[in-house]
């Protein structure tokens, strides 16, 4: 019997469904909601932590949760919210769209996109496992020497951060090589570099950026496991070594990292303020090249985290210069949205309103960054909660409310089923209220003389209202997050409207499909013609339901085009992979390999090596010829 | 099977665009999405012993005139000019392999790979000799500068060791008959990663054995 195309599509990709499709998948929207889900509740963990710090500083002399125990506290906080958190929540959303935003069937490399999300759940569960012995990473989310040394700290606690980084660190890296060999090569016909949606431009860029900064932290972290468990010198200065080493290694990384963070969540605020302003983005290059700008200078602006290590003045001077060099994208881009906004006839949604809450936040924390910049006021409220408040302000503005704004935005396209909107206007008021009244008061703090990482202070410094202000502020934030998540739950999952192929009226690909879209996600791989092309090519709105052109279906087999870098001209048809355990046990193995390095314990090693290179042998092997 | 059919009206004979064939990932036009792959590892690669080396010219810089420290000898250049020929050389059977695939000729790729593995571990193993001289001198808990030699040297040496597997693994699937001249990625992007240990070596050498006698 003849079978239409889309039958055909349907058969050729769907996977089976069940217990075993979730472990083999190579699907990108089921490792993409994968991400989502994993990220999400690290989210609520690292929340927790910061609950709990909160409580103990909630009122002077408390004695609720001990130093030590607040020491794992804040450094698990940090850690957990910028590696297990936000990189993979955007990259999560990446996964999930930049295939459908550029009307392509999957990522370039499917089996990767599984073995990255295995070794970021693996990597996750390894690091939070410090909890189960007491030996949870103690020294900040930056695990400065010399305390992080064999001397000051022998125990576990510091080979589970530097393990744990370099593991997650083998997840980012193969995302993002994933993400630009997709974006480079999985275009539409006709989707030029220069019609490229801004979200797959800025995780472009974000990819980029991880591809030449995460080797420093990698590199640095190797180092100093080599230092504390084989006793080689990198940071040892009895013996030559140099403990600002480590500094360096690490802000070379941790400051391309900050737009790492910030740029997917840029591409996102793109992407919802001409939805909901009406109108075309105003100043598109001005925002594409804004965000390749970000990404270029913050790989030269690192020390301004070192300014009271002792460095000479001209160096300070440089480094100065251009940390206030970086601000001038960033201000393109906030004009270019708030002139789209004010030229547009907003519709006052929820995502929109995080989006408004998004502009409101960084321009406070980016005010606070420029002050930064200045050497002489950063050396003196360095390590104060003035810097608490302004990174807060930076990544909770720059990137959480740009999540909640995407959470409100996609999960209709992702699940079917639109949120609730009074439960989402009260979520973000509660959000927006909760986060002000949290990190407002602590510039007052940090300007007070309050350093960041104590666990407790003394009554009668001025402190006390402040910090009960900030702990206040935190539990009406959580109880903002805890309603998203009962809105997703309840409505986003099941009870909500049916949100059809296009609720908000969009300008990009993803909304030409079915909500959830199929396995294939398009019948007919779309040609575009602009930047908007659902606005400005009507004929796009159905390819995800029938075929006008039936050579563009490629239903011939589980293929996918290839087109040239630049012009996105057709090229080739590409083959995609099948779904498939491999990935699954390398990632494992690859686990194994991590417990044995902190253990110690050769033959676990050598087990996980031989399952990881067993693993990835069979995944790589090349094809038999055909007959 | 069965057969391929459009919406009503809409029933064409060819599913496919003009032009373009179904391939494996391989080369109708351009390169594959493997070929891209692996440059962008070899980027992240790069980058990381661009970090290796800035370490290395870092901690020297700070650490005063008398390098290497602690009186240890300059670096010998007599096994190194042996090893460093036949390192970069080697480069060049593996070139003359992927030609020959590229063409069809599996006869050229096999001995290619062959003799590029014999003269990669012959570097190995010659590494090895180094090593075994030199630990008797000082080891990476010595000072800082016996940390980087060995972490420099031995991280190069782990990418010359993850290059003859790839060389190995591929061999084999050239015995089986697996490349042709239309089906060559694995063996395009091993022998680019190849190219690329080979390369890193002239700044390894550059930085830690030729820049201390001058």
């Amino acid at each position: 019997m003849a079978l239409t195309v889309d039958e055909r599509l349907e058969e050729l990709w769907e996977e089976e469904p069940g217990l075993g499709s979730v472990l083999s998948t190579v699907d990108h929207k089921s490792i993409g909601k994968h991400y989502i889900y994993t990220a999400f509740a690290f989210f609520l963990a690292g929340g927790v932590e910061a609950l709990l710090m909160r409580t103990q500083l909630a009122r002077p002399d408390l004695h609720l949760i001990g130093p030590e125990a607040f020491n794992e506290l804040f450094s698990m906080h940090g850690i957990t919210m910028i590696f297990f958190f936000v990189t993979p929540m955007l990259f999560g959303f990446g996964n999930y769209f930049v295939p459908l935003l550029i009307g392509a069937r999957d990522m370039a490399f499917p089996r990767l996109n599984a073995f990255g999300y295995w070794i970021f759940l693996f990597a996750g569960l390894f690091m939070y496992s410090s909890f189960l012995i007491g030996r949870a990473p103690n020294d900040g989310w930056f695990n400065y020497v010399t305390l992080s040394n064999h001397q000051f700290t022998p125990a576990l606690n510091i080979d589970y951060y530097t393990l744990g980084l370099v593991f997650l660190g083998i997840s980012t890296t193969v995302g993002s090589i994933n993400f630009i060999v997709t974006i480079l090569k999985l275009r539409a016909p006709g989707m030029s570099l220069n019609r490229m949606p801004l979200f797959v431009w800025a995780i472009l860029a974000t990819s980029f950026s991880v591809v030449f900064a995460l080797p420093s932290l990698t590199m640095a972290n190797v180092m100093l496991e080599l230092d504390r468990r084989a006793g080689f010198n990198f940071f040892n200065v009895a013996k030559g070594g140099d403990a600002i080493l480590w500094q360096h290694l690490f802000w070379i990384f941790g400051h391309p990292d900050v737009y790492i963070i910030f740029l997917p969540a840029v591409g996102i605020v793109s992407s919802i303020v001409p939805v909901f302003s009406r109108r075309k983005i105003i100043g598109y290059l001005w925002l594409a090249l804004a965000t390749m700008t970000t990404a270029i200078i913050g790989f030269g602006v690192w020390v301004h985290h070192m300014f009271a290590t002792g460095l000479p003045t001209l160096s300070m001077a440089f480094f100065s210069a251009a940390s206030m060099l970086i601000t001038i994208p960033s201000a393109i881009q906030i004009f270019a949205w708030l002139a789209t906004i004010i030229a547009g006839k907003p519709v006052f949604k929820t995502p929109f309103l995080f989006v408004l809450g998004f502009l409101f936040v960084f321009v406070i924390g980016g005010v606070t960054g420029v002050m930064f910049a200045a050497v002489p006021f950063d050396q003196q409220i360095t390590d104060s909660y003035f810097v608490v408040a302004h990174f807060h302000y930076v990544l909770f503005g720059g990137a959480v409310f740009p999540i909640f704004a995407a959470i409100y935005y996609w999960v209709p396209k992702m699940w079917g089923h639109l949120l609730h909107e009074g439960l989402g206007k009260l979520s973000f008021w509660l959000i927006f209220v909760g986060f002000n009244l949290t990190f407002f008061p602590m510039h007052i703090l940090g300007l007070l003389g309050m350093p960041r990482r104590i666990y407790t202070y003394h009554a009668g410094l001025g402190w006390d209202g402040y910090n009960l202000a900030a702990s206040i502020g935190s539990s009406v934030l959580a109880l903002g997050i805890l309603v998203v998540l009962v809105n997703f739950l309840l409505y986003g999952l099941r009870r909500g409207a049916p949100a059809g192929p296009d609720p908000w009226g969009g300008d990009s690909l993803e909304w030409a499909t079915s909500s959830p879209p199929p396995a294939y996600n398009f019948v007919e791989i779309p040609k575009v013609q602009g930047t908007e092309p659902l606005w400005d090519q009507p004929e796009l709105r159905d390819i995800g339901f029938r075929a006008r052109d039936v050579e563009m279906t490629l239903a011939e087999g589980h293929d996918t085009m290839g087109t040239t870098v630049v012009d996105a001209e057709p090229e080739s048809v590409l083959t995609m992979p099948e779904a498939t355990y491999t990935p699954i046990v390398t990632a494992f193995g690859i686990s194994v390999v991590f417990v044995g390095f902190l253990t110690l314990l050769l033959p676990i090693i050598v087990l996980g090596g031989v399952i990881a290179i067993g693993g990835m042998m069979a995944w790589l092997r090349p094809k038999e010829l055909p007959e | 099977m069965s057969a391929v059919e459009a919406d009503p009206g809409r029933t064409g004979s060819r599913t496919q665009p003009t032009g373009l064939l179904a391939g494996p990932g391989n080369v109708t036009g351009g390169k594959s999405t493997a070929w891209w792959g692996m440059v962008l590892l070899i980027f992240t690669e790069a980058t990381f012993f661009a970090i290796l080396l800035t370490t290395y010219w870092y901690i020297r810089f700070s650490h005063g005139p008398v390098w290497p420290p602690d009186g240890i000898e300059k670096p010998s250049l007599f096994l190194i000019s042996i090893m460093t020929p036949i390192l970069l050389l080697s480069s060049a059977p593996m070139h003359w392999a992927e030609t020959g695939i590229k063409k069809g000729r599996t006869g050229r790729l096999k001995v290619g790979l062959f003799v590029t593995f014999a003269m990669g571990a012959t570097f190995l193993i010659m590494q090895g000799f180094e090593y075994h001289d030199l630990v008797k001198e000082f080891t990476p808990r010595t000072d800082v500068y016996g940390t980087l030699f060995f972490t420099i040297t031995g991280f190069h040496g782990l990418h010359v060791l993850i290059g003859l597997l790839m060389n190995m693994w591929i061999q084999y699937y050239a015995w089986r008959g697996r490349f042709t001249a239309e089906r060559y990625t694995h063996v395009e992007v091993v022998a680019m990663y190849w190219h690329f240990v080979d390369a890193v070596w002239v700044f390894i050498l550059a930085s830690l054995y030729l820049a201390p006698h001058f």
